[in-house]
């Protein structure tokens, strides 16, 4: 063995320039693979936790008739006593926190421009709006604030609006109306995800209620748990013929539709890379064996078995795979680590490319983990190894006489 | 009992649509201890008939046996086995493994065996004092001269102690001052071994160190008898 070892890496440094060639391709295969996984990951896992953290919580209770989309104030489709249902909701073991909230949609009028934005009323103290309390500027709301909003760094930086300044909001209301109310700016907040800020307005709840002619009521209880997924079995439980309870996965189509779509795509990237770094893999070693031919030839007059020589060249595959994937592992761990750190930065580009029931921040952190990784570099190195099968099964086949010869009969 | 025992052998290859006749029909028998050269002109079928009496080709047709053993229809493990085990080979181009030095291409049989370590540091050692190449173990083959290298092939040839040693040629590639030292080294280790040496030559100069000259033409054995020992001293 020690000397299948010896041969095996002493015939890689024959042509150092083409085995280092050759790991480095297959090097540049793992760190793409692993770049490209923890990329793919982290879009997922941030944009899921955005939509949870932002948007639909890990369960929303409702009104059996309440439609998301249309954001109705109703009152059959509103819940009626909203503070009492979430009280009752968060004293379950597996909920951390539920609060009312009141969606209405509105019209933000700034100069003469006007534009369509979400309306949300929440209650001030929940900790379930600690998400928004990152301000860039002013104060947090107070719950008694009457005229006092808080808006999204990216509409205040969009619109020219800053903290103090006066804007005036037209909200839809109850009975099918629009109220027109001038506000006060009291802060900007930044959850750096400006699909979202762009377009949300935050208010007092009981303003929110009064301003729409709600009354006490509210569009959902909007619920956190201790373990997402405990989602389906706390939803059962909580259901009732007056009220439904959505959970983060039925909120969240889109996303795991999106997820499912981006693992079939990985696969077939997967297989790609795979595919090209296999091939380098075969060229160098089909290239050494016939570069070694009567070296071949040698080994077999002095009495080597077939499977020797098939385990020599097997050998010189795996030297060039572990230098490949240490190479690999290198340069996409750190690849890895940067994106996770510091993240890949977007901006505004979910918005300016205008995905919409997809939530994304501005900036992407990718994610891997470490059972992703080791099933990555497996997969590589096992890919290398059957892939030179063939070069090895060439040169356990080649008929000494023949090889002795330099391959000529 | 024959070291080498060739009856009625023939060898074809068949090239597309053409068949040409390597060996036609040869029969010899060679002992124990000799010092045997197959000459003939190009093409004669010296070279064939060693790659078939080391087992690294079949014939066609007919039966060799190697110490009473046949060896004609053995598959490529087996002949490997044989090789390994009662052959030992020495080649026109010195047929050394570049990549390693002249104490491990002469260990490398040895490791084939699975010899242990320090019997087989004690057998490579003696075999390179044996070709005067003690001094040279560490070198590789591209450090060494042509004669050198032909010597860490004799030495490689017997590191396994067979009982037959095949050279195709050994001197070809060398002046004849390495020429004959080779071939020196060769009849000293024939007499003071017992190891059987078959080589394939037409060089006039190491035909005279044959104890017997076996003569091909045309893939046949036209002449088979006594060389020149007198001229091996």
């Amino acid at each position: 063995m020690k000397q299948l070892l010896i041969l095996a890496y002493r015939g890689l440094g024959r042509n150092r320039r083409r085995s280092l060639l050759s790991a480095l391709a297959l090097g540049i295969g793992v760190a793409l693979l692993l770049f490209m996984a923890a990329f793919i990951e982290g879009e997922m896992r941030s944009s899921l936790e955005l939509g949870i953290k932002l948007d639909t919580g890990h369960l929303q209770v409702r009104r059996l008739d309440y439609d998301v989309a249309k954001a109705s104030l109703a009152w059959e489709d509103l819940i009626d006593d909203p503070t009492a249902i979430a009280r009752q909701v968060a004293a379950l073991e597996p909920v951390r926190l539920a609060t009312p909230r009141l969606y209405a949609g509105g019209i933000l009028l700034t100069g003469d421009e006007s534009l369509g934005v979400r309306i949300l009323g929440i209650d001030p103290t929940s900790e379930a709006n600690d998400v928004y309390r990152n301000l860039v500027g002013g104060a947090w709301l107070n719950p008694d604030d009457r005229e006092g909003v808080l808006i999204g760094a990216s509409l205040a930086a969009k619109r020219n609006v800053a903290v103090g300044d006066r804007i005036a909001l037209l909200v839809n209301t109850a009975d099918g109306g629009v109220d027109e109310q001038r506000f006060v700016v009291r802060g900007v907040y930044d959850t750096h995800t400006p699909t979202h800020d762009q377009s949300t307005i935050l208010m007092p709840l009981s303003k929110a209620q009064a301003m729409t002619g709600a009354g006490e009521r509210a569009s959902t209880v909007w619920v956190m748990l201790d373990d997402m997924y405990a989602a389906d079995a706390v939803a059962a439980a909580l259901t009732s013929d007056r009220y439904e309870v959505q959970t983060w996965a039925q909120m969240n189509p889109l996303q795991l539709e999106f997820e499912r779509y981006a693992n079939a795509m990985m696969i077939v990237f997967y297989l790609i890379v795979l595919g090209i770094t296999a091939t380098v893999a075969v060229n160098a070693m089909v290239m050494a064996v016939f570069e070694r031919t009567r070296e071949i030839g040698i080994l077999a007059a002095i009495g080597m078995r077939e499977r020797r020589i098939m385990a020599l060249f097997l050998t010189e595959s795996f030297l060039l795979a572990v230098g490949g994937v240490g190479i690999g592992l290198l340069f996409g761990g750190l690849g890895v680590y940067y994106m996770s750190v510091h993240g890949i930065y977007l901006g505004n580009m979910a918005a300016d490319m205008g995905l919409t029931g997809f939530t994304l921040g501005d900036r992407l952190y990718g994610y891997l983990t470490a059972q992703d990784a080791i099933t990555l570099v497996i997969t590589a190195f096992v890919v290398t190894l059957l892939a030179s099968l063939y070069p090895a099964l060439l040169a356990a086949r080649m008929e000494p006489v023949r090889a002795l010869h330099g391959g000529e009969a | 009992m024959h070291v080498v025992q060739v009856e009625n052998v023939t060898r074809d290859y068949t090239i597309g649509e053409v068949t040409t006749q390597a060996l036609r029909g040869v029969d010899l028998a060679i002992e124990r201890g000799e010092f045997v050269t197959l000459v003939g002109p190009s093409g004669s079928g010296k070279t064939t008939l060693l790659q078939l009496i080391g087992c690294l080709d079949q014939p066609t047709s007919g039966r060799i046996l190697i110490n009473g053993r046949d060896v004609s229809r053995l598959n490529r493990n087996q002949r490997a086995d044989i090789r390994r085990n009662e052959i030992g080979f020495i080649f026109q181009f010195f047929a050394l493994i570049p990549t390693l030095n002249a104490y491990e291409n002469v260990e490398m049989p040895l490791l084939l065996r699975a010899m242990g370590a320090a019997e087989r540091r004690e057998r490579v050692l003696h075999l390179l004092a044996e070709v005067g190449l003690a001094d040279r173990a560490d070198h590789r083959p591209d450090q060494l001269s042509g004669g050198e290298q032909q010597r860490v092939a004799i030495a490689r040839a017997l590191a396994t102690d067979p009982t037959l040693v095949l050279a195709d040629e050994p001197t070809a590639n060398l002046d004849t001052a390495n020429g004959q030292q080779v071939m020196e080294i060769m009849a000293r280790l024939n007499e003071a071994t017992g190891v059987t040496f078959v080589f394939a030559t037409h060089d006039p100069r190491v035909i005279k160190y044959a104890r017997r000259v076996i003569t091909l033409r045309d893939g046949m054995v036209v002449a088979n008898g006594q060389g020149a020992p007198t001229e091996r001293s």
